[in-house]
C-alpha cells in the first residue's frame, strides 16, 4: 500500500489532519504533496513542492485534502476532505484519527482556480493547440499584428493567445480537432479550435462558444446557401436569432435596444461566425463579397427572442424545435427599418400599419423575392394580446391576409415606375411573401407602438435554394 | 519588459501565400472556342445571348454553360467541362 496526499497551507482542514498525516507517515509509505507552501506541513520531514501543480493536475484532484491508495502502483481509492471513516477504511486503521470530528469539508484545489484548468492543460500536455503560432514582435501591439494580418472587420479583434482559446475550448465537450463543416468561398475545412480562435478574436465568452459553433453549423447547411449570401451585391448578412434557455444562462438581451450595442453576447456571437468566414472562408468585402453597400449588421447581427410570455410560441418552437431546447436560427437579412405606428389601438388597424411597413422589403413593389423579420415590440403585441389574439398563428394570420395586394398596382409600369412584377399577373391578388417567409419574433423594450423590419436577401426569391434555417444548441 | 514571447494562434486557413500566375491570354481568337457561362441570374441569358450573336457573327465557335443557381459556386463537373472543351470563358453577372 502506497498513499499520497495533497493538500495546501491555506486549508483548515488541511492543517486539521496534520496530526492524522504525521500518524500515516509512521505506519505507511507515505508522499504528500503541498499545493502552496512546500514547507507545510511542517511537521513532516519531506513534503514534495507541487506549487506547479503538476501532481495536482495528473491526479484530477478537485479538493484538499485529498488521499490517495495504491497497491502495486495502482489506485484503488481516494477520499477527499477529511472523514474519519473513509480515511480508516483507506488506509485500513482503525483508530486514525480517533480524535478529530468526525468529518469536515476540504477546500477546492489550486488546479480549479480560475483559468487554471486550461492554463494547466497547455502546459502538461491535455491540450494540444495546431493552428500556426504567430510571434508577436517584442513593443508591437498584438492588435495592430491583427489588422496588419488582415484579420480584422475593422474594429480592434481581442488577441487570441493559447490561453484564451483553450477558454474558449472549455465551453465545449467537443474536439478540438473536429471538423465542423467546409467554409465558403474558399471551401476549407473549418476545425472547432478555427472557431474558438474567431470566437475569442470576437470577444465572445467561453459560455457562447456553443451558440457559435451551433451558427457556424447553421450557415453551413446547403440550403442556407451562405457563399451567395457572402457573395452577394445585396445587402444580407447572417442574421442570428437564439430561443431557449441558452438566452437566460448567457444573458442575452431580448429587451430595450435588443437590435442595438451593449449586450455582449448580442454583439459578439454574430461576429464570430462572420470573422469565421472571413478568416478560414476567405469572405473578404470587395473580393468575393461584392455587397454594393453592405450594412452594419454584417459585423454581426445577434439578438434572441422574449419568450417571458406564456401564450406566445417561440420562433424556434414554431420553427420544429422540441419545448426546453435552445436553437439559432439563421435569416439573410439586411439592417433594421422602423414601423411607427403608434396611433393603431386594435389588432386590425395595427396589422395594416404593420403590413404597409412590410411592403417596402426589397422594393414596395416587389413580391415573393425577399423574406422578412418582423420585430415585433411589447406594446403593439400588447394590442393583439388585450384582444385575444395574442397567439403566433393568429398575428401570422392576419398579417398573411393584410399582405396581399392586387396584382394591377404591382405590374412593372404602375405607379409610374418600371420596377415591378410580371404584367402577366395583373388580375392576380399578391402575396407579399413566400409560404413561410415572414417569421415574426418578439423582442424588445416597452414605451413605444414601434416594431421593426429586418428584410431580406433577394435571393429568397428561389425558395427552394435559399431557405432560413434553425440549428439546435448543444450545451 | 519580460522576455516572454507572446503568441497568437492563426485564425485563417493557412494557406500558402504563392499566388498562382495567371496563363496568358490567346494572342488572337482565331480558332478559339469560346464558353459563355450563365450564373443564372434573372437577365444573365439576355447578356450572353447579345454576346453569343455578337461573337457568332465574327466566326467563333461558341459553348454555353449554365451554372444551376448562382447562389453557390459552379459545380465541378462545369469547370471541367469548360477546362476540356474551350479555349476561353465569358462568365455572364446580370444586374
Amino acid at each position: 500500500m502506497e498513499l499520497t496526499a495533497i493538500v495546501k497551507r491555506d486549508c483548515e482542514t488541511c492543517q486539521m489532519v496534520v496530526s492524522v498525516l504525521s500518524e500515516l507517515s509512521e505506519k505507511c509509505q507515505l508522499i504528500v504533496y503541498s499545493q502552496d507552501d512546500p514547507t507545510f506541513p511542517e511537521a513532516l520531514g519531506s513534503v514534495r513542492d507541487d506549487t506547479a501543480l503538476e501532481e495536482s493536475y495528473r491526479q484530477g484532484i478537485e479538493a484538499v485534502p485529498t488521499l490517495i491508495r495504491h497497491d502495486d502502483g495502482v489506485e484503488v481509492g481516494r477520499a477527499i476532505g477529511w472523514n474519519q471513516a473513509e480515511w480508516q477504511e483507506l488506509t485500513a486503521l482503525a483508530d486514525l484519527g480517533a480524535s478529530l470530528p468526525p468529518s469536515r469539508p476540504g477546500c477546492g484545489s489550486r488546479t480549479l482556480d480560475p483559468g487554471m484548468p486550461e492554463r494547466l492543460a497547455l502546459r502538461y500536455g491535455g491540450l494540444t493547440l495546431n493552428a500556426r503560432e504567430i510571434e508577436v514582435p517584442p513593443d508591437v501591439d498584438p492588435i495592430e499584428v491583427a489588422y496588419d494580418r488582415g484579420w480584422s472587420d475593422g474594429l480592434p479583434v481581442v488577441p487570441p493567445t493559447d490561453l484564451r482559446v483553450a477558454q474558449m475550448l472549455s465551453g465545449t465537450t467537443r474536439r478540438p480537432d473536429e471538423i465542423i463543416g467546409v467554409i465558403p468561398p474558399n471551401l476549407i475545412d473549418c476545425t472547432v479550435e478555427k472557431v474558438a480562435i474567431n470566437a475569442v478574436m470576437a470577444g465572445c465568452r467561453p459560455e457562447y462558444f456553443p451558440v457559435v459553433l451551433a451558427a457556424v453549423e447553421g450557415a453551413l447547411k446547403p440550403e442556407f446557401s451562405m457563399h451567395g449570401l457572402l457573395a452577394t451585391l445585396w445587402f444580407s448578412g447572417p442574421v442570428l436569432i437564439v430561443n431557449g434557455p441558452v438566452t437566460r444562462r448567457i444573458g442575452m438581451n431580448a429587451a430595450g435596444n435588443a437590435l442595438g450595442q451593449g449586450n455582449r453576447a448580442n454583439s459578439t456571437i454574430g461576429r464570430a461566425l462572420q470573422l469565421v468566414v472571413r478568416n478560414v472562408g476567405g469572405g473578404i468585402p470587395g473580393e468575393i463579397d461584392r455587397s454594393v453597400l453592405g450594412n452594419p449588421g454584417k459585423v454581426g447581427f445577434c439578438f434572441s427572442e422574449d419568450e417571458t410570455d406564456a401564450d406566445w410560441t417561440g420562433l424556434n418552437i414554431a420553427r420544429g424545435a422540441v419545448p426546453g431546447s435552445s436553437t439559432v436560427t439563421l435569416f439573410h437579412g439586411d439592417g433594421v427599418h422602423g414601423i411607427n405606428a403608434g396611433l393603431a389601438t386594435n389588432p386590425e388597424s395595427l396589422t395594416n400599419a404593420l403590413a404597409m411597413g412590410l411592403f417596402s422589403v426589397t422594393h414596395p413593389k416587389s413580391c415573393e423575392w425577399g423574406n422578412a423579420i418582423l420585430v415585433l415590440c411589447p406594446d403593439h403585441y400588447a394590442i393583439y394580446k388585450n384582444a385575444g389574439l395574442g397567439r403566433r398563428t393568429e398575428i401570422e394570420s392576419m398579417l398573411w391576409e393584410a399582405l396581399k395586394r392586387p396584382g394591377r398596382e404591382l405590374i412593372r409600369g404602375a405607379q409610374g415606375t418600371e420596377e415591378g412584377i410580371d404584367p402577366e399577373r395583373v388580375e392576380e391578388m399578391i402575396n407579399k411573401f413566400h409560404v413561410g417567409g415572414l417569421l415574426v419574433v418578439r423582442a424588445g423594450g416597452k414605451g413605444g407602438g414601434m416594431s421593426g423590419v429586418i428584410g431580406g436577401w433577394t435571393a429568397h426569391r428561389n425558395p427552394e435554394q435559399v431557405q432560413i434555417v434553425s440549428q439546435e444548441i448543444k450545451l | 519588459m519580460s522576455n516572454e514571447r507572446y503568441i497568437m494562434r492563426d485564425p485563417t486557413a493557412e494557406l500558402s501565400s504563392v499566388t498562382r500566375p495567371r496563363l496568358n491570354p490567346p494572342i488572337n481568337l482565331s480558332g478559339a472556342t469560346i464558353g459563355l457561362l450563365s450564373i443564372s441570374k434573372e437577365r444573365s441569358d439576355e447578356f450572353l445571348n447579345t454576346v453569343a450573336a455578337r461573337l457568332a457573327e465574327q466566326g467563333h465557335q461558341v459553348l454555353r454553360f449554365k451554372k444551376p443557381t448562382h447562389t453557390k459556386p459552379a459545380p465541378e463537373t462545369i469547370l471541367q467541362d469548360i477546362v476540356a472543351q474551350c479555349t476561353v470563358v465569358v462568365e455572364g453577372l446580370a444586374d
